[in-house]
């Protein structure tokens, strides 16, 4: 193939991918942050104790993280139909992305939220804070770099599960590497496919670094 | 103003009961520095934080100006409400700072104003005023990492008076301080409670705090307040543990069948002639072992040990006659002092 033939192929790729990455990660955030954040508040000593609420959550979690990705995908094709309507194409791929990659992100935020000072937490509790008040003026914003950089991880995760997301028809370089690439043994569209995966994650990952170091700089730094 | 009725706090751990409050009966005046002195381990952090129920008493009562907090800490929606309220009166000051390090210094101290719904303009006033106040206006845009140990307890003040609390309590406010730092640290702690007419209970592991602030003192040993007062009842308790290394007279005797005699002077005592009188008098040789003057909340002590000839039995007239001229006397038993110390 020549490069006017791959080039649309590849620029279709690369939208379908931010496409779906992009979504299941925002998604990932809204379930994966109050989830992480529920893990630790209702964990023994934690501000809401509450192990049945903890146990539960972590059950749900586990199990999400232990299933692989493509049994995943088609274990939820009725309930991604249910959803969007359909269980083929990037908006398919969605939703069993955003399902693997909640429970990765949730014990992600749940690090990085234990690693909050409990001193901090008993400041704001001392000066008449409600839990909410904890949640949202200590344990997010103290945790923020850490958090950014466990967001980095789930998107580069994500880009790689997408690959898998070609099983459903979804489009994406992992698909234009599997069906041009592999099955058609060309391997120049298989390299250059590699070539633009790699950079995708690679300025991603950098992205990422620079928010983290921009957050913590603040934090860290000794002079003004 | 802090009042606390046989409070108690039992920890439960591997089946294991330990007590770290064991009964405590604290009275805090208004208006006064109240100091909470122990070794580590002795309660004294469970007892201030007890106070404004960061810690939940087994049993026993706090009350906080006025208002009974034990009967708050029911978990109803209403009274968790009444007890966030009523922290938010009392003033905390922590040991390690705990300041948040994604916020300014004046983020800092802005936060228990944002608690309270304070609007953002009166806040970034109020946040100004307060760090003008511990001198540190020109640090108000700097992140707390940027901050010397001192500086970082200064915001920690101005951030635990944020919210006009009539109660401050310092929890170990200058243990991770140098002794210079500490001396500032402690002048700043007692213009603000005079300036301000706050209440101030802190709690400390070291004696010189007690020293330079506190108008009374307590003494914790194994959860239980064991003397207190103050400072100048104290110093005038004959035996007291708390007078004694608040300020320590040393001076081992010279030798055998010698009688050893403290004696603490107050104000119009100090300037008596009382040891030549007793020298006149008596025709005793009398040596003088150790001797300090010191100056507690505006009142002159002094206090000297001396050293008799003799064993005591013939030495009560003399003692008799040194009770009589005013100082307090107390005759020290050295053997059990010696030990004290061996025990320690």
């Amino acid at each position: 193939m020549s490069w006017d033939d791959i080039q649309p192929l590849l620029v279709q790729a690369c939208q379908d991918t931010l496409f779906m990455v992009g979504w299941s990660a925002l998604i990932a955030v809204l379930g994966g942050l109050p989830l992480g954040v529920l893990l630790v508040l209702t964990d023994r000593g934690g501000l809401v104790q509450n192990a049945t609420v903890n146990k539960g959550i972590g059950v749900i979690v586990n199990i999400g993280r232990s299933v692989p990705f493509i049994i995943l995908m088609v274990a939820l094709i009725p309930f991604t139909r249910f959803v969007v309507g359909t269980s083929i194409g990037a908006e398919a791929a969605i939703v069993p992305l955003a399902v693997g990659a909640i429970p990765f992100f949730a014990r992600l935020v749940e690090t990085s939220v234990r690693e909050v000072d409990g001193g901090l937490v008993e400041a704001v509790q001392a000066m008449g804070g409600s839990t909410w008040t904890v949640v949202r003026k200590v344990l997010l914003p103290e945790s923020l770099p850490s958090l950014v950089s466990g967001l980095t991880t789930t998107v580069v995760a994500l880009i790689g599960y997408s690959a898998m997301a070609g099983a459903v028809g979804a489009g994406g370089l992992g698909s234009l590497a599997v069906t041009y690439g592999y099955m058609r043994f060309d391997t120049g569209v298989m390299l250059i496919t590699l070539a633009v995966l790699v950079a995708v994650v690679s300025a991603v990952q950098l992205i990422g670094d620079l928010a983290v170091r921009a957050l913590a700089g603040r934090s860290r730094s000794q002079t003004i | 103003m802090i009042t606390t009725t046989g409070l108690r706090k039992v920890y439960h751990s591997r089946g294991r009961e330990t007590a770290a409050l064991d009964g405590v009966d604290l009275h805090v005046r208004e208006g006064e520095v109240y100091g909470v002195l122990g070794r580590s381990g002795a309660g004294k952090s469970t007892l201030i934080r007890c106070v404004n129920m960061l810690e939940r008493p087994t049993s026993g009562t706090v009350e906080v100006d006025g208002q009974d907090l034990t009967a708050l800490a029911g978990r109803g929606r209403r009274s968790r409400a009444e007890l966030r309220a009523a922290r938010s009166r009392i003033g905390m000051v922590f040991q390690h700072f705990n300041l948040l390090s994604s916020r300014t210094v004046q983020g800092n101290v802005e936060l228990p104003l944002e608690i309270l719904g304070v609007t953002g303009q009166e806040r970034a006033r109020k946040a100004r005023e307060l760090l003008d106040l511990v001198g540190l206006t020109d640090k108000a845009k700097a992140y707390p990492a940027q901050l010397s140990g001192g500086q970082k307890q200064r915001v920690g003040i101005a951030r635990a008076l944020a919210g006009d609390p009539k109660v401050l309590l310092s929890d170990e406010a200058t243990s991770a301080l140098d002794p210079e730092t500490t001396r500032s640290i402690l002048q700043l702690l007692r213009d603000l409670g005079r300036h301000l007419g706050l209440t101030v209970l802190l709690i400390t592991h070291e004696m010189d705090v007690v020293k330079a602030v506190c108008d009374s003192a307590a003494l914790m040993k194994a959860g239980r307040i064991v003397e207190s007062g103050t400072v100048t009842e104290l110093l005038a308790t004959p035996g007291s543990e708390l007078a004694q290394e608040l300020f320590p007279v040393g001076g081992e005797p010279s030798g055998e069948g010698r009688t050893v005699v403290d004696l603490t002077f107050h104000g119009e005592a100090a300037t008596e002639p009382v040891i030549s009188r007793l020298s006149r008098t008596y025709n005793v040789e009398v040596s003088i072992l150790g001797a300090a003057i010191e100056t507690f909340g505006g009142r002159q002590v002094g206090r000297m040990r001396i050293e008799l000839p003799g064993r005591f039995e013939e030495n009560v007239v003399p003692i008799g006659f040194l009770r009589e001229q005013g100082p307090q006397v107390d005759v020290a038993d050295v053997a059990a002092d010696a030990r004290k110390e061996l025990v320690k």
